[in-house]
């Protein structure tokens, strides 16, 4: 059970930058994924968090191969996904899923939901075209849609009912793992909190395994197992959710739990915040040794010399400052 | 005498597919130096409300069917066009939620960002420029000499709605209206931003009407605060009086919904159903049909807004005969 059903192994994603007009050069790379390295297990719910910029939608589509790999090892159930050849990408992407942020810009507009889940279905062969009205029906109902709703077409629903959608369409394939994409920041809270509902409720029933990326912590510490925190293209801290976020320990993690304002006026106006300043360094020319270091209010001189590895720092937690030690 | 105060704003949209109203009988008042926080779902009608003061609604289809805004004596939707021109960008100004699509692409920050000094006052471009730097710094923009003629597509979000804000505040209005600035930043950001909007207010003793749909925002940052649903108010009191005892029951569910909110390891707590559709007439209360509280008699005729406490006001007839109490389902110990 505890297997790890998914490896990263020192993953990294640069996109080059090109100048010039006729002759083409490249100038530099944009290193928007810069050396991760994370083993997710079995019917796990990992939440991935960091700023906009920093990777994390990269991330995802680097673990669906939908962008190439510069470095490093996505490997699947075993399996390097970078080497596999077409037939088996074709049979690895049963398994693995996406859901995208936007329910409006994710689905097609000129095909109902019976085409847009048909699809997969006969794409992969999972049913004969005779079977594929009931499986479809079993998915609308699986996701709280009705299945009267099968010929409609996506505008005709709500922000909410479009995520379930997009939702039945990831699951069609019955898949293994998940990559959720920032699922439920287009929505508004009421609606929100159906949707996250329904995916922990899909995650245990299914024993899927859930990459649930979110910029909102409140989210990612209700519905994750464990959380890892990105900044400019890495890892900087990696545990149990409610450790990392009640008692973070990198300094990244600290002011980014302290910037959520907290819904209770009596707190919110007497607690101290951490206010960084200045805005994410440009991952095209990241700074010297720790990438954190410009904004770090407790940097010293050793920060700029190195890049800090992950270290254990409590039980299942990690994070990549030298200085943890001392400044906790 | 309250510096601006709305009554019985009605704003409907007449299009193809019907009728829509998006603001269906709204009244507020906002004091010199206080905030106002406007808090609402999407499709709840407030920005809709901010529009129609600062006049932006297209007409057609949109158009204002009742109701009057009085700033400082003059009737914002009623005064001719010429007055209207000396009060907005002036004494009320606007910052809105997007800083990628509200600054011109094509224009030098300079230009924009002197441009209401150019309309309201008799300046030199001289002097304009100047005052301009000023409020660069004062917004937190470093190395504002070089980066004044940068283009808006040189800078980052954030810095793009720091400019805004520059913008907007260069006249030092008495009223600034926030369209959800901050719900495309990230949080680390966002912080800096809400800053900055607090230290501003205080130094120019400007009163804010911020909308949002983020009650954590609000917590922090408004004296008032006025809850709507479906292009009506269910509910304005004091902050600490809406977080700590709701008298509306959709104020109450609307709190219970936020994540953080709610311990870890259980099923979230939802309101069930869907936002209303404002362009079918809602002859009850709007939030009737997802209210776990409702009865008949809330389907029935529209519930008036009504003080119940001094400065407390909310819209269900439930709470107002005393048959249901919110509050006490409502416990905010739970954070930790």
């Amino acid at each position: 059970m505890t297997e790890n059903i998914l490896e990263l192994r020192d993953v990294r994603t640069h996109f080059p930058i090109f100048t010039g007009f006729l002759v083409k050069k490249q100038t530099g790379s944009v290193k928007a994924v810069d050396g991760v390295t994370l083993s997710v297990r079995q019917g796990e719910v990992l939440g991935l968090v960091g700023e906009s910029g920093c990777g994390k939608s990269t991330l995802a589509r680097t673990i669906l191969q939908l962008v190439p790999t510069t470095g490093g090892m996505v490997v699947l159930n075993g399996r390097n996904l970078g080497e596999a050849s077409r037939e088996e990408m074709q049979l690895c992407r049963r398994d693995l899923q996406m859901i995208f942020q936007d329910p409006y810009a994710s689905l097609n507009p000129r095909m109902t939901v019976f085409a847009a889940l048909a699809e997969p279905l006969l794409v992969h062969g999972i049913c004969g075209k005779s079977e594929v009205q009931s499986h479809v029906e079993e998915l609308m109902k699986l996701v709280g849609l009705a299945p009267r709703f099968a010929r409609k077409y996506p505008h005709e629903f709500s922000g909410g009912q479009r995520q379930r959608i997009a939702i039945a369409r990831a699951l069609a394939l019955k898949p293994k793992v998940i990559v959720a994409d920032e699922p439920v920041s287009a929505l508004d809270v009421s609606i929100q909190a159906q949707i996250l509902n329904l995916l922990s409720e899909l995650c245990t029933g299914m024993n899927l395994t859930l990459i649930f990326i979110a910029h909102d912590l409140s989210v990612v510490r209700h519905i994750s197992d464990r959380v890892a925190v990105m900044y400019l293209g890495k890892i900087v801290e990696l545990g149990p959710a409610l450790d990392v976020i009640d008692r973070p320990s990198h300094p990244y993690t600290k002011a980014l739990v302290s910037a959520i304002p907290v819904p209770n006026p009596d707190i919110e106006r007497t607690r101290k915040r951490i206010v960084l300043a200045g805005d994410p360094p440009s991952p095209i020319d990241p700074p010297e040794g720790c990438a954190f270091h410009p904004r770090c209010p407790h940097a010293v001189d050793r920060c700029r010399q190195a890049v800090p590895p992950l270290v254990a720092a409590g039980p299942g937690r990690e994070a990549a400052c030298i200085r943890l030690g001392e400044i906790s | 005498m309250p510096l601006l105060s709305v009554t019985d704003l009605r704003t409907y949209f007449h299009t193809r597919n019907g009728l829509y109203r998006a603001v269906d009988g709204v009244s507020f008042s906002v004091d010199r130096g206080e905030t106002l926080g406007i808090v609402g779902e999407s499709g709840s009608g407030k920005s809709v409300t901010c529009y129609s003061i600062m006049g932006l609604i297209p007409q057609p289809p949109g158009r204002i069917e009742s109701g009057s805004a009085m700033f400082d004596g003059v009737d914002l939707l009623r005064c001719s066009p010429a007055t209207a021109r000396s009060i907005r960008g002036k004494r009320i100004s606007m910052i809105f939620q997007d800083p990628m699509t509200s600054l011109n692409p094509y224009l030098r920050i300079s230009e924009q960002l002197i441009e209401p000094l150019m309309i309201h006052e008799t300046l030199s471009k001289k002097e304009a420029l100047g005052r301009a730097l000023e409020m660069m710094e004062a917004v937190g923009i470093n190395d504002g000499a070089r980066r004044i003629h940068y283009y808006p597509h040189e800078f980052s979000g954030g810095m793009r709605q720091r400019v805004m804000i520059a913008m907007a505040l260069i006249t030092r209005p008495e009223l600034l209206i926030a369209d959800e600035p901050t719900t495309a930043l990230d949080v680390t950001v966002q912080a800096q931003i809400l800053d900055l909007i607090r230290t501003l207010q205080r130094d120019l003793g400007m009163a804010v009407i911020f909308v949002t749909h983020d009650l954590g925002v609000v917590a922090g940052l408004c004296d008032q605060v006025q809850v709507m649903y479906g292009g009506r108010v269910m509910e304005t009191a004091g902050a600490r009086a809406i977080f700590n005892a709701p008298q509306h029951p959709y104020t109450q569910a609307l709190q219970r919904s936020i994540p953080a909110l709610q311990p870890k390891g259980q099923e979230l707590f939802t309101i069930p159903g869907l936002p209303p559709d404002v362009s079918k007439e809602i002859t009850g209360c709007a939030f009737a049909p997802r209210c776990s509280f409702a009865a008949d008699l809330c389907r029935a005729s529209r519930p008036e807004i009504v003080e119940s406490q001094p400065g407390h006001s909310h819209a269900c007839i439930r709470a107002r005969r005393g048959e249901i109490n919110v509050a006490e389902h409502c416990s905010p110990e739970n954070y930790d």
